[in-house]
């Protein structure tokens, strides 16, 4: 993501927040005294983990809500007198875009056009900008549901910008979309800046913040900081490391390193372990445990880093689920996952080509791609969710179509989306998936007991499990696909939306499963999600465009100018330059 | 090994409806209040209504016909006027359902051995209830004739008709219709119960959780059979026990026949409901669906109208009707002893409903996964 250049000229405020507080019920206040303000002609980010309370100030900032107590100020009305004329001069973008599904592109643009009192006279002309505004004009007859993710949001902005608004709200436009659909995004937004619109976008994935002119970090309702970016990473300046040439023993020596005192968070990137340090803590001795050919260079501070060490640092580099797991012998070598020229044709659309890769026993291997180019279809065909038109897949050496419950039984699935049974309480979605996967009796009872207690369940356990925070939630989804000791674990972005520290915890217990010799299938759209894996399958048109380590395929588009690309740029340089070959 | 997963699975299906005390209280509820509903309001008798008399005779025979409408037990008030324009309004506004017009010479043309005519306007808007008043009507304005001198003269006086209604002496409604609702209830709730489970998982994304589990296909139909046809189970004991214990509806036959009937045809309705599932994406479509289905099930299964009545090529259609069956079976049953034949010529269609509805679904089922 680029950054926005920041210019010294004084911008007037578009929202003011005064002491801002809103509670639902009983439970803790959604919003605990907020007080800041947003300024036009800035993208200003609303940082912050699901659950963290965005939502809910952007809607009482459209004054569809009021707050219990403070003000809101918005364009110079106050939201309890003026909600009428704020939302007639704001745009607003809810998430899950708000577009009706069964409407075609321009029949959802005439219904908003309709619904914002936009003069007929003026449609046409705004029709047309905003059309080759999103580059959406050869999709117009096309049902808004038929849209890929990144097309869908696109559509929505362009809703939102029917009346060229003062004040843009987006409530996380990044959700769902693949990092070209959000690079596109992100550059129409700032095309509106330079107009001099006031744009809020919120988001739980900390890099869009970086990119912001400035940022207000939301935690549990409560403001945590609000300034430019980089005056939170200046916290943690001098103070994060890179941990490089310990390639094979990378996931080992991160679980001891984070178990230090001195460290305060670490994650991995590729071949590198990432590390922040408490002030004063020499890298040095780490180095010393990483073995002789481990080097650690100081490193540029992320926005997360500085969060993480805001919050008291991340969770330590112990999984108690890994060590209660029976360790895999490395047997004979054989491929736990295996794709053999997977293809898949709905009607005469061919959405994966002749997909081939193995993935050896203990490795983590990520599908990347774009919206819609296929890496979906891929994954469901190797969990046994699409049958292949061609080819065949294996799971722990068993076909897929013709010993698919043998193969199912040997798999632990995790999608996106908490997908357990919300009615049922947490208890009954243990015995539930125990049940499914054969566990009985005894053996039943210790797994149950077991999964209880590593993931701390015990005081939840006759809780509905939709009632439950979403932390907790992501927890009970790894235990209940962990349950019967899969030896292939599938995650469909298992930590989207999730907090720093919740998500450090998930992959502590992953990595310490790989440790211990489960394979694991990973898709996503997120980057620091594909930087834990081993390998990666770029996946763009139905077909893999590149298989390789992270650090090989960031390798491939390092340029003069770009010496040391992140995986974003590498996707989106491998993906365009796939697209090019296509075309020409 | 496919106990354990099965019975996980049907104690999950039970719990996603019965856990939400929402949830619950939809499924017991409006089901038992609808029982005690349907039993006192939704009866074809009439009773209560109000006719009106437009009395223009002044002689003995005009004042004996008033008195016997009078005293009849059926109307709830006789209303009179004097003039025709009042009679019309009267019917008009629906304030009386049938007005009787007695001429200026009715009693005169008694005593003369002349025909007299008394005219009876009913409103035919109401056709079933007007037929049956006019019937009532008939009877009191023939009771008068037949003492009339002439009538006397007439009547041969050796033949009295002594009806008798067997199965239900007393014509007691609800022995009719307490052991429809049976049959009816039983349909709604297997049908929506069945319809919305996969629809719902569908929108929750908890359909994929399903089809990566070691389930086989055929496990997870099985097990989204079992709970809504447990749940349809209860009910039907429920309204049976309901039906003998606080109605009184005499229950003459087996018992063990209706329940072994009522599993083949939950089991017809809930292969019907899996199948309207199947074909939804969305749990609204899966509800339109189910009341797409039950209306004309509910209409065209002889439960209100009979199916002899209904026009000869409409009538091959009731044939795929599962509620036909199984309502010959329920008033069967219940008022007269039917026998086992019966109940399994009756049986037979349910089982083949059955096997069509959940092949079909179990098909529909393997072909979305592909």
């Amino acid at each position: 993501m680029t950054s926005a250049a920041t210019s010294n000229a004084p911008r007037p405020d578009v929202i003011r927040l005064d002491g801002v507080a809103k509670q639902f019920g009983v439970a803790p206040p959604a919003l605990d005294s907020i007080t800041a303000t947003v300024r036009g002609g800035e993208i200003t980010g609303l940082v912050g983990p699901d659950g963290a309370g965005k939502t809910t100030l952007m809607r009482l900032m459209t004054g569809l809500m009021l707050p219990d107590a403070g003000t809101i100020e918005v364009l110079g009305h106050d939201t309890r007198t003026g909600a009428a004329r704020i939302q007639a001069e704001i745009g607003y973008m809810p998430q899950r875009f708000g577009l009706y599904e069964d409407l075609s592109v321009q029949e959802n643009l005439n219904l908003y056009a309709d619904l914002r009192g936009l003069a007929k006279s003026e449609r046409p002309a705004v029709f047309d900008d905003l059309l080759t505004f999103t580059d959406l004009r050869p999709f117009t007859a096309r049902l808004a549901g038929n849209l890929s993710g990144g097309m869908k949001q696109k559509l929505g902005l362009a809703c939102a910008l029917l009346k060229k608004p003062r004040l843009l709200l987006l409530d996380e436009p990044g959700v769902g979309v693949d990092p070209i659909s959000r690079r596109d995004l992100w550059k129409m937004v700032e095309a509106l800046t330079e107009e001099g619109v006031g744009v809020l976008w919120s988001t739980a994935y900390l890099d869009e913040a970086e990119a912001c002119h400035r940022a207000l970090l939301l935690n549990a309702g409560k403001l945590l900081f609000a300034g430019p970016p980089s005056a939170l990473t200046e916290r943690v300046a001098g103070r994060v490391f890179k941990l490089t040439g310990a390639a094979g023993r990378r996931r080992a020596i991160l679980a001891c390193a984070l178990e230090e005192e001195s460290v305060v968070d670490g994650v991995i990137q590729g071949e590198a372990i990432r590390l922040v340090v408490k002030r004063g803590a020499d890298p040095a001795t780490l180095r010393a445990q990483a073995g002789t050919e481990a080097r650690i260079a100081p490193t540029a501070p992320r926005f997360e880093d500085a969060f993480v060490d805001m919050l008291g640092g991340g969770p330590g580099g112990r999984s108690k689920l890994a060590e209660a797991t029976h360790a895999r012998p490395a047997d004979d070598g054989r491929p736990v996952i295996e794709a053999r020229g997977l293809t898949k044709k709905f009607g005469d659309f061919t959405a994966a080509t002749d997909i081939t890769f193995e993935v050896p026993r203990g490795e983590i291997f990520g599908l990347l791609g774009p919206n819609g180019a296929g890496k979906s279809t891929t994954f469901k065909m190797l969990c046994g969710l699409l049958k292949p038109t061609l080819g065949e897949g294996r799971v722990a050496g068993f076909d897929l179509r013709r010993d698919g419950a043998e193969a199912r039984n040997r798999l632990g699935y995790m999608a996106q989306k908490f997908s357990l049974y919300g009615d049922l309480s947490v208890a009954q979605n243990l015995a539930f998936f125990a049940g499914v996967y054969g566990l009985a009796g005894a053996l039943k009872r210790e797994r149950m007991a077991l999964m209880t207690e590593i993931f701390d369940l015990g005081p939840h356990a006759n809780l509905s499990s939709k009632d439950l925070p979403l932390g907790l939630k992501q927890r009970l989804a790894l235990a209940c696909a962990v349950m019967h000791e899969p030896e292939a674990l599938f995650l469909d972005e298992p930590t989207s939306g999730v907090d720093p520290i919740t998500r450090r915890e998930f992959w502590t217990h992953i990595n310490g499963l790989v440790e211990k010799g489960v394979t694991v299938l990973v898709t996503t759209h997120f980057m620091d999600e594909a930087e834990y894996c081993d390998r990666i399958s770029l996946i763009d048109r139905g077909r893999s465009i590149a298989l390789g380590t992270p650090d090989a395929l960031k390798a491939r588009v390092a340029t003069p100018d770009n010496p040391d690309p992140t995986m974003e740029d590498a996707f989106i340089s491998l993906v365009r330059s796939s697209s090019e070959r296509a075309a020409a | 090994m496919w106990w354990i997963r099965l019975k996980a699975l049907i104690i999950k299906e039970l719990l996603a409806v019965l856990r939400d005390p929402k949830g619950r209280m939809i499924l017991i509820g409006p089901p038992i209040l609808q029982l005690f509903v349907f039993s006192y309001a939704a009866t074809l008798e009439v009773r209560n209504v109000d006719v009106m008399v437009l009395n223009r005779d002044a002689g003995r025979w005009g004042y004996e016909l008033v008195q016997r409408l009078d005293g009849a037990p059926t109307f709830r008030r006789i209303e009179h006027t004097q003039s025709t324009a009042a009679l019309h309004d009267a019917i008009n506004r629906q304030r009386v359902i049938a007005a009787i017009h007695i001429g200026p010479t009715f009693s005169r043309d008694i005593e003369a051995g002349r025909s007299a005519d008394v005219q009876i306007i009913l409103d035919g808007r109401r056709s079933n209830a007007s037929q049956i008043v006019g019937g009532y009507l008939s009877q009191i304005i023939a009771s008068v004739a037949a003492e009339t001198p002439a009538g006397r003269q007439a009547a041969p006086s050796s033949v009295t008709v002594i009806p008798r209604n067997w199965f239900n002496p007393n014509l007691i409604y609800q022995w009719f219709m307490v052991p429809s609702l049976v049959a009816n209830i039983a349909l709604l709730i297997g049908l929506v119960v069945t319809a919305l489970s996969v629809a719902r998982e569908r929108e929750l994304g908890t359909f994929d959780q399903l089809m990566v589990s070691p389930l086989r296909t055929h496990e997870i139909l099985i097990g989204k059979l079992a709970a809504p046809m447990l749940i349809g189970l209860f009910h039907v004991s429920v309204y049976i026990t309901a039906a003998v214990f606080f109605f009184g509806v005499p229950l003459r036959g087996s018992l063990i026949l209706l329940y072994g009937s009522a599993i083949f045809y939950l089991a017809s309705v809930v292969g019907l409901g899996l199948f309207i599932s199947s074909l939804s994406k969305t749990q609204q479509q899966a509800i339109l669906g189910a009341f797409l289905f039950m209306v004309p099930a509910t209409l065209l299964s002889g439960f209100a109208t009979p199916i002899e009545n209904m026009p000869e090529w409409l009538q091959p259609l009731t044939l795929v009707n599962p509620l036909r069956y199984f309502l010959v079976i329920v008033k069967g049953v219940f008022l007269k002893d039917l026998p086992l034949s019966e109940v399994a010529g009756n049986t037979l269609p349910l089982a083949i409903i059955a096997a069509f509805t959940l092949g079909t679904a179990a098909w529909l089922f393997r072909r979305r996964l592909a």
